[in-house]
């Protein structure tokens, strides 16, 4: 690879707009795509009656809990340079899993323990494959993802439904906002790990190394930087997000099965991407893939409002803003000294 | 040591590894159902286990094919499951739009017009990743995650199912063999012939080793890298005529899914570096058809087949910690001081960067 990111410089979003006189070209994407969004929202508005309410809104976040939680994991991946392609079969096994151990009588905690426990090894196993091996994360990640498929139908190839009481309320919760706008748990938790993952990245001697692993691996190494624990590090945190928005998705469709989240790494490393994250490694916002989720969650709430628009309509259109994006990045990037 | 000479060029080649496995697989299989070696000759056809492995294979050997020269110029193709669910519904909508549904014309028409959507498919890629410059696992990314909602826009997310005998020979048909193995056959003699006997496998390589290298040495390396990319969707569209011929249908959502993964298993275990540079081609078929044979004994010994996914994991596993170049020189270390002389050009310290070499560690050892 030719292009040379530049290690991103400790400042906030905020800091750059607030302070800086122009933008560096790395924030860019993100600001498109919040203006993207936007546009989105407000096509939507001009077109359907409805559209504005908070409710709406609320929706985004709640249909898209488990995205957002997969999307901020494969942040971290992806900005060292990374690619993790097993998250959407972590996803379906963490609701094997939950689905089975609930099944068996296990206690609520115990199963999330679990979950989480298999979600953060299967992390680390890639994450020191990858490292000490040397061999490419894509491939590592892709065998994860044919293990983690597999073990699903060895736990089972049938559907298994969730009947356990705590997860049933916990799902069916609904926390009000006002009057007439409400959201569920998987909300609170997931913009939770948005705010932790947006802390570690940004604001920690993990996250800097991390950016500093992407822009250079080499250097990183030279400047006497932990490495090898970032490297690995970062797929652990992909795990556990995987595991944790594989909760999410079990609380969401209250059911365990093997092709549950077929293709949903996917559309995590799309938000990602459209979120304004260099896949080469070294730039990226947590804040972006959030932003990148939502874009994609307005998409399907326009075609679900349109209605006569088929729904592979969003494959295209995810396709096509996937696209835009990286060439947009590619224009951006050059434009930096 | 010239007298071991061909086997040990036949060791450095990559091959034996392969090899052995896909022996110990049809083994295993023969160990279990001693009718699977059987072969058995009716109605002038070949019939047995082994013809259908080879005949099931042959959609993902063929993309394979296309895959390994993509991989040879250090780029991967993503797409390739979705361009095989684009052809088959092409070619389906277009045979059962046709006015005569069952002629030998609609047919050709349909898989004519097929192929060359998918040359104008591989001629995108191409742009992205040569045109542009995008990193070859992003730009294909576009389509591979766009072209299933394409495929599902083309036979309006339908299975359109057709009757046309002559399409129905692609995939189902036989000539002693299937057909299919014989088309699988002839692309990879061709593609064998013209990369091998011409300098173009060695340009191929070249542009995968340093594809600026290349072009200030006067090579064309963005034609090149371009023509790797068209000739891959066209693999794919022929392997997509095929799966769809075999089941008379287009299924736009579930044809060729994950197939990208299964070509580029076998591009890895035939021992093609994913770092570019270098590729084998036999090497690529022998992938193929041992991911075949996996799958096939995996329903043989009565699995189910959904958990063949856990095997090919252990697979790919196995066969990228052979490969990895710390792994090799711990165990070519061990070898070197019980058979040779310490080589200093082979010490795994010569290796600059993290970097994978491109170059086997084998070769230099096993050259004396």
């Amino acid at each position: 690879m030719t292009t040379t990111a530049t290690p991103a410089k400790e400042k906030g979003l905020l800091g750059t707009l607030a302070g800086g006189r122009s933008i560096p070209g790395r924030v860019v994407p993100v600001l498109a795509t919040f203006v993207l969004f936007v546009l989105l929202f407000g096509v939507g508005a001009g077109r359907y009656d409805g559209f504005t309410s908070g409710q709406v809104v609320a929706n985004l976040f709640i249909d898209n809990s488990f995205l957002i939680v997969l999307a901020v994991g494969m942040t971290f991946v992806i900005v060292t340079g990374g690619i993790d392609l097993s998250v959407g079969a972590v996803v379906a096994l963490s609701t094997m899993v939950a689905a089975a151990g609930l099944g068996a009588g296990l206690p609520a905690p115990l199963v999330v323990l679990l979950v989480l426990a298999m979600g953060s090894t299967l992390g680390l196993l890639m994450g020191l494959v990858i490292h000490y091996f040397e061999i490419q994360p894509f491939i590592v990640t892709l065998a994860g993802m044919f293990l983690a498929r597999g073990l699903c139908f060895v736990v089972g190839v049938q559907s298994i439904s969730i009947k356990d009481p705590t997860f049933r309320s916990i799902a069916t919760a609904s926390l009000p906002l006002s009057a007439n706008v409400s959201i569920t748990w998987s909300v609170v938790i997931a913009l939770a790990i948005v705010a932790v993952a947006g802390w570690v990245l940004h604001r920690t001697r993990f996250g800097r190394t991390a950016y500093a692993v992407g822009g250079n691996e080499n250097s990183a190494m030279l400047m006497g930087l932990p490495v090898a624990r970032v490297k690995v590090g970062v797929y652990v945190i992909s795990g556990i997000c995987s595991a944790t928005a594989g909760l999410l998705f079990a609380l969401y469709m209250l059911s365990g099965y093997g092709l549950h989240a077929v293709g949903m790494e996917l559309d995590a490393i799309a938000s990602v991407v459209i979120g304004g994250t260099l896949l080469s490694g070294g730039v990226g916002y947590v804040l972006g893939s959030l932003l990148g989720v939502l874009v994609l969650g307005v998409i399907q709430t326009l075609i679900s409002f349109q209605g006569t628009l088929s729904s592979w309509w969003t494959k295209i259109a995810i396709g096509t803003l996937l696209l835009l994006f990286i060439v947009m990045q590619r224009v951006f990037m050059r434009r930096q000294p | 040591m010239t007298s071991t000479r061909p086997l040990d060029r036949f060791r450095s080649s990559g091959l034996l590894w392969p090899l052995v496995a896909i022996v110990v697989l049809l083994a295993a299989n023969a160990v279990v159902r001693p009718s699977f070696l059987a072969l058995r000759f009716q109605d002038g056809h070949l019939y047995g286990s082994l013809i259908d492995i080879l005949k099931n294979g042959a959609p993902t050997m063929l993309i394979a094919l296309g895959m390994c020269l993509v991989i040879a110029t250090r780029g991967i193709d993503l797409s390739v499951g979705a361009v095989v669910a684009i052809s088959g519904a092409v070619t389906c909508s277009s045979i059962v739009g046709a006015a005569e549904p069952g002629s030998a014309g609609a047919a050709f028409v349909g898989m004519g017009t097929a192929l060359a959507l998918c040359a104008v498919l591989g001629l995108w890629n191409g742009f992205l990743v040569a045109g542009l410059g995008m990193q070859p696992i992003i730009a294909t990314l576009v389509l591979m995650t766009a072209g299933r909602g394409i495929a599902m826009l083309i036979t309006d997310g339908q299975i359109i199912t057709v009757r046309n005998p002559t399409f129905r020979t692609v995939g189902a048909g036989f000539l002693v063999l299937p057909v299919s193995i014989l088309i699988a056959v002839a692309v990879f003699v061709l593609v064998a012939l013209v990369t091998r006997r011409t300098a173009l496998g060695l340009l191929i390589e070249s542009v995968g080793i340093n594809p600026e290298a290349s072009r200030l040495a006067g090579l064309r390396a963005r034609t090149i890298r371009w023509t790797v990319y068209v000739f891959a969707a066209i693999c794919a569209g022929v392997a997509g005529l095929m799966i769809s011929s075999n089941v008379s249908a287009a299924d736009a959502n579930n044809a060729g899914l994950w197939i990208e993964m299964d070509a580029i298993l076998a591009v890895v275990i035939g021992g093609t570096s994913l770092a570019g540079g270098r590729y084998s081609l036999t090497g690529t078929l022998l992938g193929a058809l041992i991911i075949q044979t996996l799958t096939t004994t995996v329903y043989s010994m009565g699995i189910d087949p959904k958990i063949t996914l856990v095997f090919k994991a252990v697979v790919v596993i196995a066969v990228c910690l052979l490969q990895a170049p710390k792994v090799r020189a711990a165990l070519l270390g061990r070898t070197r001081r019980r058979h040779a002389p310490p080589d200093p050009e082979a010490e795994p310290t010569a290796r600059q960067g993290t970097q994978t070499p491109t170059e086997p560690l084998v070769e230099k050892v096993a050259q004396p």
